[in-house]
């Protein structure tokens, strides 16, 4: 305990990379979960098919080797070498957007077909039904599924220190075990603090979100989209 | 240099394929301790005692919601300094198993508070013992309908091994690595290894949503 | 058998002055009342009266907050403990039960066993009889239910008055003294209704089983039952062999809810 106050610093020192890494992750996971996910429900035939290519291909390889491939294979075909952190951001928003696609699709489909039938009587057009009346009903099923996406994404980002980003994970295994050895449970368990109280905010938020979307269309998220959340195995 | 030699890639091929049975391995033994830990932790928590749950919920909250990488960096080094010495392979096994334990043990809750209270009430009004209203009337319901969600948490189980490359285990891409390292070309190594997870983990989860619809059906 | 004979033995269920509470709700305040060895006793009276939890506290469902039940001259709801009384454990209640057995609105079938399964279970593991023994009591108390053919089908596979029937020889097989009926053909479609009416009419006159019904089919209540009580906030506002109390009931209450059942059948 007495090393506390040089410990603490350290990790600290990693805080930054992580919420970068965090925050550029979810915001590219968000885009990716979009796009790919309306065009999974696109009525055009190779819309869904390169769609359905990305989703499979990125859901059904490892992080780790996407990560690694897209530090040390790209380079070697592009001929451009990626900062660590950016090459990081990019795998994490890739890879969770993935699965965020088929959240988003999900969650469109869940909305009752009535609602589209009301759309076509009101004869809306395709457009304005997605954007006033089916995505704002889904989006809030979809956010349930999003918080535990975001808090794999924030597990995920410890992945980073394999291609040398200074985040909290790297800061720990780097420089305080060989420094400290001793302290050896005092370091792992403040390095899990760090994370559990980063994945409570990232919850508290989603919450937050959860409440204003559901307010705007008049209700919460449906029993199944919780129970959804927990039983479909995330990854 | 040529972006893709298959004289290579054949070369490297034998090797991956070796590596990819240690991943393979240490899934299924990750997915035994996972499966078998998480339907005990389900268990003892229906039971709802009064510390033990507590302890339990806060146990698995904090596992589940931490990385993986850190756990098992954790049980790495940790672990020595009690004077455990366990390979990395039985490290890393172990902290797969605790971690995806905490997924599974959530999963076989859905699937017991999924069972109709009529059953239990049934089974206690014909004074069946509490073990085998579980073995006989309870479990037989609970496991069946959660058994793709367990299934696809196997699958990612998998595509995790490779996370263990941090405590030199040698699996497949951790192999790749090592190829690539020796010859400065990583290309055909990381995307033979990306695409011997592709071909075993796609069909597998097709299979999990087959599975999945067939339920519901 | 002739009353006065039954009334010299010990009663099969005693109630008393048995209080349950669920949070700040009273349900049942100091009741008592006792049940004699082959008496059919049929409860009635407006949802939340108390009369499920009565069932519900007697296969130990629920606990008792005051008072003690007892079942058979043992207490159900107590035990002795280096001669003080307490609040029953698992054990205990589970050897008392023994003697209980219930049917429940909703059937409760185990999905997973078939027919024959679901009959077999409790007799073997409970009672240890063997597979054989078990097998053949199963099919006797099936052909008594009138489905023999059905041993080897799935419970999904049943309509509910036959699941309903397969649950009555459930229970039967434990060989109860008493038992237990929660408002079973409430959850069944009307024409099948009288099929396990008269299942359990039969079953009252062949067999020497206390029964204790909840029941709102008014005409079974009034040709089974050798009493009728009736319930109202927690407490018997009336009890009375059915003849007396469906014709000239004696509370106002009674009458109320009797013609509220009554006039709209």
């Amino acid at each position: 305990m007495d090393n506390l106050p040089r410990i603490v610093p350290v990790l600290l020192q990693g805080l930054p990379p992580t919420v970068i890494a965090t925050v550029g992750g979810i915001a590219l996971t968000v885009l990716l979960s979009f796009l790919a996910g309306l065009a999974l429900l696109s009525p055009r035939r190779w819309v869904r098919a390169l769609s359905r290519v990305y989703v499979e291909g990125f859901r059904g390889t490892s992080e780790v080797v996407q990560l690694f491939w897209i530090y040390f294979v790209l380079p070697l075909l592009v001929g451009v070498q990626l900062v660590p952190l950016f090459a990081g951001v990019l795998v994490l928003g890739l890879n969770h957007g993935a699965y965020g696609a088929e959240i988003v699709r999900g969650a469109v489909r869940s909305v009752p077909r009535a609602q589209y039938e009301a759309c076509v009587a009101l004869s809306l057009s395709p457009a304005q039904r997605m954007r006033r009346v089916i995505l704002p009903q889904a989006v809030v099923e979809m956010l349930p599924s999003f918080n535990n996406l975001f808090i794999q994404l924030l597990k995920s980002t410890s992945i980073l220190s394999l291609i040398t980003v200074a985040e909290v994970t790297q800061r720990g295994r780097a420089v305080l075990v060989p420094a400290f050895g001793d302290d050896i449970v005092l370091i792992f368990t403040l390095m899990l603090l760090i994370y559990l109280v980063l994945s409570v905010l990232i919850t508290a938020g989603m919450r937050f979100l959860e409440r204003t979307a559901a307010g705007r269309v008049g209700r919460r998220p449906s029993r199944a989209a919780r129970v959804a959340a927990v039983t479909t195995g995330a990854r | 240099m040529p972006a893709w030699d298959w004289g290579y890639a054949f070369e490297v091929l034998p090797q991956l394929l070796r590596a990819l049975l240690v991943t393979l391995e240490i899934t299924l033994l990750g997915s035994v301790l996972a499966l078998v830990l998480g339907l005990v932790v389900a268990v003892v928590r229906q039971a709802r005692i009064p510390v033990l749950d507590q302890v339990l919920w806060a146990l698995v909250e904090f596992v589940r919601s931490t990385p993986l990488l850190v756990q098992v960096f954790f049980l790495y080094f940790a672990l020595p300094r009690f004077g455990i010495t366990l390979s990395a392979l039985t490290v890393g096994v172990l902290g797969l198993g605790l971690h995806y334990a905490t997924y599974t043990s959530e999963v076989y809750r859905a699937g017991i508070e999924a069972v109709p209270r009529g059953q239990w009430e049934a089974a206690a009004a014909l004074s069946l013992p509490r073990s085998r209203t579980w073995t006989g009337v309870i479990l037989p319901q609970a496991i069946p309908r959660v058994l793709p969600a367990l299934g696809n948490y196997v699958i990612s189980m998998f595509k995790e091994v490779p996370l263990l490359l941090a405590i030199s285990v040698v699996e497949v891409v951790n192999k790749a690595q090592e190829i690539g390292s020796q010859t400065f070309r990583f290309t055909e190594p990381f995307t033979i290894a990306g695409l011997l997870f592709l071909v075993l983990s796609y069909p597998a989860s097709v299979l999990v949503r087959r599975l999945e619809r067939r339920r519901a059906a | 058998m002739p009353p006065e004979t039954e009334r010299e033995r010990e009663p099969m269920i005693v109630f008393d002055g048995v209080t349950k509470r669920f949070g700040d709700h009273v349900v049942l305040r100091e009741l008592d009342f006792t049940v004699a060895p082959g008496e059919h006793v049929c409860l009635i009276g407006p949802s939340g009266s108390g009369k499920t939890t009565i069932l519900r506290l007697l296969m130990t469902l629920e606990k008792v907050d005051g008072g003690t039940i007892r079942v058979g001259g043992q207490c159900l709801s107590h035990m002795e403990r280096r001669g003080v009384l307490v609040p029953a454990d698992d054990k205990h209640c589970r050897d008392v039960r023994k003697r209980i057995g219930m049917v429940f609105q909703q059937f409760n079938l185990f999905p997973n066993m078939t027919v024959r399964g679901n009959l077999v279970e409790a007799p073997t593991r409970v009672l240890g009889l063997s597979a054989d023994e078990a097998n053949a009591r199963a099919v006797e108390l099936l052909e008594l239910v009138g489905l023999a053919e059905k041993i080897d089908a799935h419970p999904t596979q049943l309509s509910g008055g036959q699941q309903q029937r397969v649950a009555i020889a459930r229970a039967l097989a434990m060989r109860p003294d008493v038992l237990l009926l929660d408002e079973v053909t409430s959850a069944l479609d009307p024409e099948l209704v009288a099929g396990v009416l008269n299942l359990l009419r039969d079953l009252g006159r062949r067999t020497d089983i206390t029964f204790l019904c909840v029941t709102h089919e008014m005409g079974f209540a009034r040709d089974f039952s050798d009493r009728v009580l009736m319930f109202d906030a927690g407490q018997v506002i009336e009890d009375a062999p059915p003849a007396e109390l469906f014709s000239t009931p004696s509370q106002q209450r009674t009458k109320d809810f009797l013609h509220a059942v009554v006039d709209r059948a």
